[in-house]
């Protein structure tokens, strides 16, 4: 029993940056129609916002403290961030342990600028070209952008960890009444969070009038239009939120697994057979798979499991995703019509 | 000749003649000079340009004629590449066995993979095809060790001992066609300049020929016509009583074969394999050579993957000290702000001058180069006829006009 809970536990975190990134996929392509490809960079753009956060807020100058001396008995040069002297020293120190949390609030316009900006300065020449074409241009753009932040960071993976408070693990089993089921604080964080933006964005969707629209434009974009609203743009605005929910999800990352400029691909390829495995366009089947394979995945690196299947932790989610594509084509709750040309 | 008409004919011949001549041509300038380091006429760059060739052109066959993007195709090379150096291992440093072993053992992968991802299409089927590459990389990585040397992946080593050739004791062999090292090179000054003639690249080219050869025989075939109709308009097809299943697996198979082929040969030239050849970005490599040189054409995918080997074998050999020689006539701020404004795109940042390559190319010329070639032809034409009109022989289906929209 115990190990089953932790089991289902350890997949919750992949399974929530999965489900979120598949959830902003599906946004994209049940709105606008086109196949995504530099989804998964946004996700490391997220993640590196909160990189640059960090550093942003350690910035420092140089002060002597005359208190201090090195070893030939001058006077020692300290860094002293900016943040201690606007702040004071503990306020200050506060405020960098924290700035994960803090990236929150800083990627959010960040995000939604550069889903506007991809939007409307490429993918908008895209919506009438095969859809063939539109993944080899993002594809494309995935590319350019992961070279721009590994000429900036470098290839090697960026720690950044997550605020004191949150680091080390608890014991999860005293909650429910079982033993032994040690768990990290910040994993349990990162999947309170997705639950809400996911609660936020399926909110956002069924209870305004503006996510009604967007809801009724996916349905029939053309009779919306000819209703007299301007679907396009919003669903641009579909496309900058789509494009923050990735970037939340790669913000809450970030202490989970340190960023680097390929971790964006890495997820990208996951995320798009998890969508598949949902079902292309289908939003509560984004989210299910992403969990479900997320889970799945963690059973499958048992060593139980391993003993029995060599190798099975590697190729369990193509494997289910071959399995579902061909006995349910249209993934978990795929719609009718969708990308069945 | 050869069943081909005199246009085709002539493609082939400049084809055959730009790579039997490709030694002098892709070291035009003399050794030693600045310049020598755009040479790309050694052995090891010329072997990828022809190997990468075929590679792009079996995936052209797929992707060209009937529009399904496979984005796993670099299972087969590896696959291929795994079979002939078991072949190496075993039985016989010949270079011949190993590259038919390679051919079989990728086509009747492709036979397995091309079944089930045929199912769907779209990008069901890229999906589809992504999830058995990454499947075989993972396991090619993992759990099949013994056979793919995991990690390290398989060389030829002083231990194996293949059953036709008497190597002493210790000896670790070498691969060959029929007794002719594949590494023999043969060199020819002339002048300033020096001209490697290599044995592996010659096979290798002429690999390449046949695999050309059979394409465009292909693209010119009623097969080739029923592939096209298939990326066309599948219902229609469908809808006048033609199944395109078969068509569409004999495709995939073709070009998995091809990959197995290209595979086969890297084998023969370095023998080595590792599991990163079937890694997906080797798949999206290849995508990116077809794209690039016009998906659908016969000289593109050849085009492609010669150009995208060139930047990554030259481009990022170039430093900013080369950028100051050429810049030097500057004054000197300019320079040093020149030299700061190239900097990311060249050395290691040769994939980001690739990936704006790529968009670009993308976003104005569907076509590829072959295109941007033919429209430079067009221009040049117009100006000499100037009534121009359709300047353009072959048959270019065009969309047809959207009513609603």
């Amino acid at each position: 029993m115990e190990a089953i809970i932790l089991q289902i536990l350890n997949g919750l975190d992949k399974g929530s940056a999965y489900a979120l990134i598949a959830l902003g996929l599906t946004l994209i392509f049940g709105t606008l129609g086109v196949v995504n490809f530099a989804h998964g960079a946004l996700f490391m753009i997220g993640a590196f916002c909160a990189v640059i956060l960090q550093r942003l807020l350690s910035l420092s100058h140089q002060v002597v403290d005359e208190t201090r001396t090195d070893f030939l008995g001058n006077p020692l040069k300290v860094d002293v961030p900016y943040v201690y002297d606007w702040f004071g020293e503990a306020a200050g120190q506060a405020i960098i342990n924290w700035s994960v949390p803090l990236a929150i609030v800083f990627s959010i316009p960040v995000m939604v600028a550069a889903g506007f900006a991809m939007e409307r300065g490429l993918i908008k020449y895209f919506y009438k070209r095969p859809h063939a074409d539109q993944i080899l241009v993002t594809f494309g753009l995935a590319i350019v952008l992961q070279e721009i932040i590994k000429y900036f960071f470098g290839a090697n993976p960026i720690p950044t960890p997550a605020p004191p408070a949150f680091t080390g693990s608890f014991d999860f089993g005293a909650l429910i009444g079982l033993e032994n089921i040690i768990y990290p604080y910040w994993r349990l964080v990162y999947f309170l969070f997705s639950m809400a933006i996911i609660t936020a964005v399926f909110g956002f969707l069924q209870f305004t009038t503006f996510g009604m629209v967007v809801r009724a434009g996916m349905a029939d974009r053309e009779t919306v239009g000819l209703l007299g609203i301007n679907i396009d743009k919003r669903f641009t605005i579909m496309f900058g939120l789509a494009a923050a929910v990735a970037g939340l999800a790669g913000v809450m990352y970030a202490p989970i697994n340190s960023p680097n400029y390929h971790m964006g691909m890495d997820f990208l390829v996951l995320s798009f057979v998890v969508v598949v495995v949902g079902g292309m366009g289908s939003l509560p089947g984004a989210v299910l798979a992403g969990f479900l394979l997320g889970i799945l995945e963690s059973f499958a690196s048992l060593p139980q499991v391993i003993d029995i299947i060599p190798g099975i932790n590697q190729i369990i989610i193509y494997l289910v995703a071959i399995v579902i594509l061909l006995t349910r084509p249209r993934g978990l709750m795929g719609r009718k019509g969708v990308m069945e040309e | 000749m050869l069943g081909l008409n005199s246009k085709d004919t002539s493609l082939l011949l400049v084809v055959a003649a730009l790579t039997m001549l490709a030694p002098f041509i892709l070291n035009p300038f003399p050794e030693g000079s600045e310049l020598a380091q755009f040479n790309a006429g050694y052995p090891d760059l010329m072997q990828r340009f022809v190997i990468f060739g075929i590679f792009a052109i079996g995936f052209n066959i797929l992707f060209g004629l009937t529009g399904y993007l496979s984005f796993g195709h670099a299972a087969f090379l590896g696959v291929g590449s795994y079979g002939a150096i078991w072949m190496m291992k075993l039985v016989t440093l010949n270079v011949i066995p190993a590259i038919i072993m390679a051919v079989i053992f990728a086509g009747l992968f492709a036979v397995v993979v091309g079944y089930i991802s045929l199912r769907r299409s779209g990008i069901y089927f890229s999906i589809l095809t992504l999830a058995f590459a990454q499947m075989s990389y993972a396991l090619a990585y993992s759990v099949l060790t013994p056979i793919t040397g995991g990690e390290t992946g398989l060389q030829l080593k002083s231990t194996d001992n293949p059953i036709f050739n008497n190597l002493a004791e210790g000896e670790i062999g070498r691969a060959s066609l029929f007794g002719m090292d594949m590494r023999t090179s043969f060199e020819l000054e002339a002048g300033a300049w020096l001209f490697t003639f290599n044995v592996g690249y010659y096979i290798a080219a002429v690999f390449m020929l046949l695999a050309f050869y059979m394409s465009i025989r292909i693209f010119r075939s009623p097969f080739g016509m029923m592939l096209r109709a298939v990326k066309s308009n599948q219902n229609r097809l469908s809808y006048t009583g033609l199944n395109a299943k078969p068509y569409t697996l004999a495709a995939f198979v073709i070009s998995g074969m091809y990959a197995g082929l290209a595979g086969g040969l890297l084998v023969a030239m370095d023998t080595q394999v590792g599991p990163e050849r079937m890694f997906w970005t080797a798949s999206g490599e290849v995508v990116l050579m077809t794209i690039l040189g016009g998906a659908g054409t016969l000289i593109g995918p050849v085009l492609g993957a010669g150009m995208i080997k060139y930047m990554e074998n030259i481009i990022s050999k170039i430093n900013d000290n080369i950028l100051h020689q050429w810049f030097a006539w500057m004054p000197d701020g300019l320079e040093d702000f020149t030299v700061f404004l190239i900097h990311p795109f060249i050395g290691k940042g040769w994939h980001l001058t690739l990936g704006i390559v790529f968009m670009l190319v993308v976003i104005f010329l569907p076509g590829g180069l072959v295109e941007g070639g033919q429209r430079i032809g067009r221009m040049l034409k117009g100006r000499k006829k100037t009534s121009g009109g359709d300047g353009d022989p072959e048959h270019h289906p065009k969309p047809a006009p959207h009513v609603a929209e």
